[in-house]
């Protein structure tokens, strides 16, 4: 499957679109099949995103798991300091990455 | 250390005002990425991993104590508590948001500090020896000279749209310290015969995707012609540098491709057109420079003695100060590699109290290293243990000062949007691979550095010990080089062979650093026993 | 100038415009009545030295603004003497105004409008530089001691 994903323009944060919408959760991402530089144009003119790009994923038990460890950690956070992942309580959200 | 004049501070201040304005109008989408991106890098802001990333600039590798509290304050109110030292010695925030970083830049300029020209196609910041004004071993302090060449290359008009970025670095010893010839230009201060200050200038040096050592390309020039000179190489690189291809553009791809011989021909010949045209910054100037940099009023008559009975302590000593030139003081090293710790990293509690220290004990200076530490360059022998100490119980007394555990690590694909493979966690763990400081000790001076990709920001062309991450078909995968080095007998590392996974490259290095062990004369660095044996006996080691 | 109001040329010289269409500078140099010439980045603008007593107007070309080689034309242009109008063309957008000013264009022909409230603004955001060009600003050291 083909997730988007890209940066928060104004906060920098990783976002993942959802279908109607951006998230930081990429377990909310959907399928864009074909339709990723369409939806980029219309979200980077509007300025809901920025520097957005297509990313191969597979579906997951959670939700869709990016196939590159690149996006993965973009997802997650840095690896080495799970204090500041995304979700640093629960000890399993980052159990796909590595 | 410098002091801004009015002149300064309103050219950092009217700086911010422009970037306020430029990052309002990408709010507002009046400009597209592709338009702003490089006004931001040339104010040092990224877009890394998981947020925009600012790099400050930390000029010369030289700050205080006030400085060094408002990136504390900025790590606490903008960040996430921390920041990290970089090998150009720099600061860099990892989680800043745009529309704060008018605001932080605007604090910064408060304590006369900015983020200009750090990153982008720029003049980036001049790097110098963190041992300046402290060492015995220099012919002058090189600061004054990286301050006035900070101020020329400021928003250079003819030089702001490079082919690519260009970096600077100065010494004033025969002791390189700060790398010069891996730099785009490096600069050795000298005196002539007649006691007159000259520049040996060496072009072309750098790493990434095609490592160079930089040429000899002038012998000695006079000082007082530094910015002419200056401009002929930048001029004659910004008009014949290659722009078709972004990985080929740096001025040390021009160097090698005309040759060194025809480079320089070039250089002077733009050299005799500029110079008579007065752009050259007059000897007063200097002297105006200069006089910010005079020796701190140290004490005199003071005893070299030090009570080596705490072993720890003594330990502490061995590996991480150095003579200053000054009887009595020391140049102390603080170590930011805590075995298992993340290397340049440092919360702002720490950064507290190195402030605390530096003004309490250093006449109120700090110099990050281009090894990713801290020194204090003014310190009493007498107050070292109570330094030490301090440092200890806030996690900075690490004592591995050149070690394989005190290695260059990049942020890697942990923080980077350019990396292939995570930098760090490998050398986590070959730090606690060598964690006992008795074997650390018996292997002596090893300088590991570990980048997560070809560009190179981890110096693993230069490493006695160098690592390499790359992306094997999605996965990450790490090559082992052996015998660089960055100081002044520069030379680059090779690969031994095929690359390993993670544990095996960890692996790897023990069994090259046992082989090392196995075959060493008295004496012998890791790096003089490669030297003299070649990688053969290394790469049997290896790969059996 | 009004708000919102933008400029496809701006031009910060008295006299009349050149009105010859600039050729390339092969040509110009064949040609000994032309009097305007166009510099593409990889030209050396060196070669117009012994033509600058008839050059009225150099026009530099910018193909993609993040290409610099005109800002190096430019500034040798004036340090050969050339007093004629210099006028930067192409990619230019108003964040590169002052570089290009201080390196001695005195007229901008941008693909893009530029806004020229934001012009002037840019124009005027630093009172002080710290290096000499081809304009007429004193830099700081200078300042510093007369």
């Amino acid at each position: 499957m083909k997730l988007l994903t890209g940066n928060h323009l104004t906060e920098g944060h990783v976002i993942w679109w959802t279908g109607d919408g951006w998230s930081r959760h990429v377990e909310q991402a959907v399928d864009v099949g074909d339709k990723a530089e369409q939806i980029l144009q219309v979200e980077t003119a509007a300025c809901r995103v920025n520097n957005g790009y297509a990313v191969e994923a597979e579906a997951g038990p959670r939700g869709p798991v990016p196939s590159h460890i690149k996006e993965r950690i973009r997802a997650t956070g840095p690896t080495v300091r799970p204090d500041l992942a995304l979700q640093p309580a629960d000890k399993s959200a980052g159990s796909y990455v590595i | 250390m410098y002091r801004y004049d009015q002149f300064d501070q309103a050219i950092v201040d009217a700086r911010v005002e422009e970037f306020r304005d430029q990052v309002a109008r990408r709010i507002a989408g009046e400009m597209t990425d592709d338009q702003f991106k490089p006004l931001r890098l040339k104010n040092g802001l990224y877009l890394q991993l998981h947020a925009y990333m600012l790099r400050v600039a930390v000029p010369y590798g030289t700050m205080d104590s006030r400085q060094m509290r408002v990136l504390a304050d900025i790590a606490r109110t903008y960040d996430r508590g921390y920041g990290h030292f970089t090998t150009r010695q720099n600061l860099q925030f990892n989680w800043i948001k745009l529309e704060d970083t008018p605001d932080i830049l605007a604090k910064l300029a408060g304590v006369q500090m900015h983020a200009i020209q750090t990153s982008g196609e720029s003049i980036r910041n001049i790097s110098a020896d963190q041992f300046a004004g402290a060492a015995a071993d220099e012919v002058c302090d090189p600061r004054p000279w990286a301050e006035l060449i900070r101020q020329f290359t400021t928003f250079h008009p003819e030089f702001s749209y490079l082919p690519r970025k260009f970096k600077i670095g100065l010494t004033a010893s025969d002791n390189d310290r700060a790398a010069i010839k891996l730099h785009d230009v490096g600069l050795q201060v000298l005196r002539d015969a007649d006691g007159q200050f000259g520049f040996r200038v060496y072009v072309g040096g750098g790493m990434g995707r095609t490592p160079f050592v930089a040429h000899l390309v002038r012998d000695f020039l006079p000082a007082t012609a530094i910015c002419s000179y200056l401009e002929a190489i930048l001029r004659v690189w910004n008009r014949n540098g290659r722009r078709d291809n972004i990985h080929k553009q740096r001025i040390k791809i021009l160097v090698h491709d005309l040759g060194a011989e025809e480079f320089t021909r070039q250089v002077e010949a733009e050299f005799a057109a500029i110079q008579p045209l007065g752009d050259d910054i007059p000897l007063a100037e200097y002297d105006r420079i200069a006089a910010y940099f005079v020796a701190p009023p140290f004490e005199q008559g003071l005893s070299d003695e030090l009570d080596l009975s705490d072993p720890r302590f003594a330990a502490w000593v061995e590996r991480q100060v150095h003579a200053h030139k000054q009887p009595g003081y020391a140049i102390a090293t603080i170590s930011l590699k805590p075995i298992g710790g993340i290397p340049g990293d440092v919360t702002a509690e720490q950064m507290e109290l190195l402030a605390d220290l530096a003004e309490q004990y250093s006449f109120d200076e700090l110099r990050p290293t281009h090894a990713q530490n801290i020194a204090l360059p003014h310190v009493r022998k007498a107050d070292l243990y109570t330094i030490w100490q301090q440092l200890d119980a806030a996690g900075l007394g690490t004592a591995n000062l050149d070690w394989i555990s005190e290695m260059i690590v990049c942020p890697g694909l942990d923080y980077c949007s350019l990396a292939n493979a995570r930098s760090i966690p490998v050398g986590q763990k070959i730090a606690e691979r060598f964690a006992d400081p008795a074997r650390q000790a018996d292997v002596g001076e090893l300088k590991l550095k570990i980048s997560g990709c070809i560009n190179a920001c981890g110096h693993h062309h230069v490493g006695h010990i160098g690592i390499l991450g790359v992306d094997r078909k999605g996965t990450e995968n790490f090559q082992l080089l052996l015998g660089g080095s960055g100081a002044e007998d520069a030379s680059l590392a090779k690969i031994v062979g095929p690359g390993f996974n993670e544990d095996g490259v960890v692996d790897a290095v023990e069994r090259a650093v046992e082989k090392y062990r196995e075959i060493r004369n008295p004496g012998e660095r890791f790096l003089d026993t490669y030297r003299r044996v070649g990688v053969e006996p290394f790469k049997e080691a290896i790969y059996g | 100038m009004a708000d919102g109001a933008t400029a496809s040329a701006l031009r910060f010289r008295d006299d009349e415009p050149a009105d010859e269409p600039a050729v390339s500078l092969d040509a110009f140099l064949d040609q000994p009545e032309a009097v305007s010439v166009r510099i593409e980045g990889g030209d050396d603008v060196r070669r117009l030295a012994p033509a600058l007593d008839r050059l009225k107007l150099v026009e530099v070309d910018f193909p993609r603004f993040r290409d610099g080689r005109g800002y190096s034309s430019a500034r040798i242009l004036r340090e050969m003497g050339y007093q004629g109008e210099l006028k930067a063309v192409g990619d230019v957008l108003v964040d590169q105004l002052l570089f290009m000013r201080r390196c001695g264009f005195d007229s901008f022909a941008p693909d893009a409008p530029i806004d020229t409230a934001a012009a002037l603004r840019a124009l005027n955001a630093f009172d002080f530089v710290y290096q000499p060009a081809a304009d007429v600003r004193v830099p700081v050291w200078k300042l510093r001691h007369g």
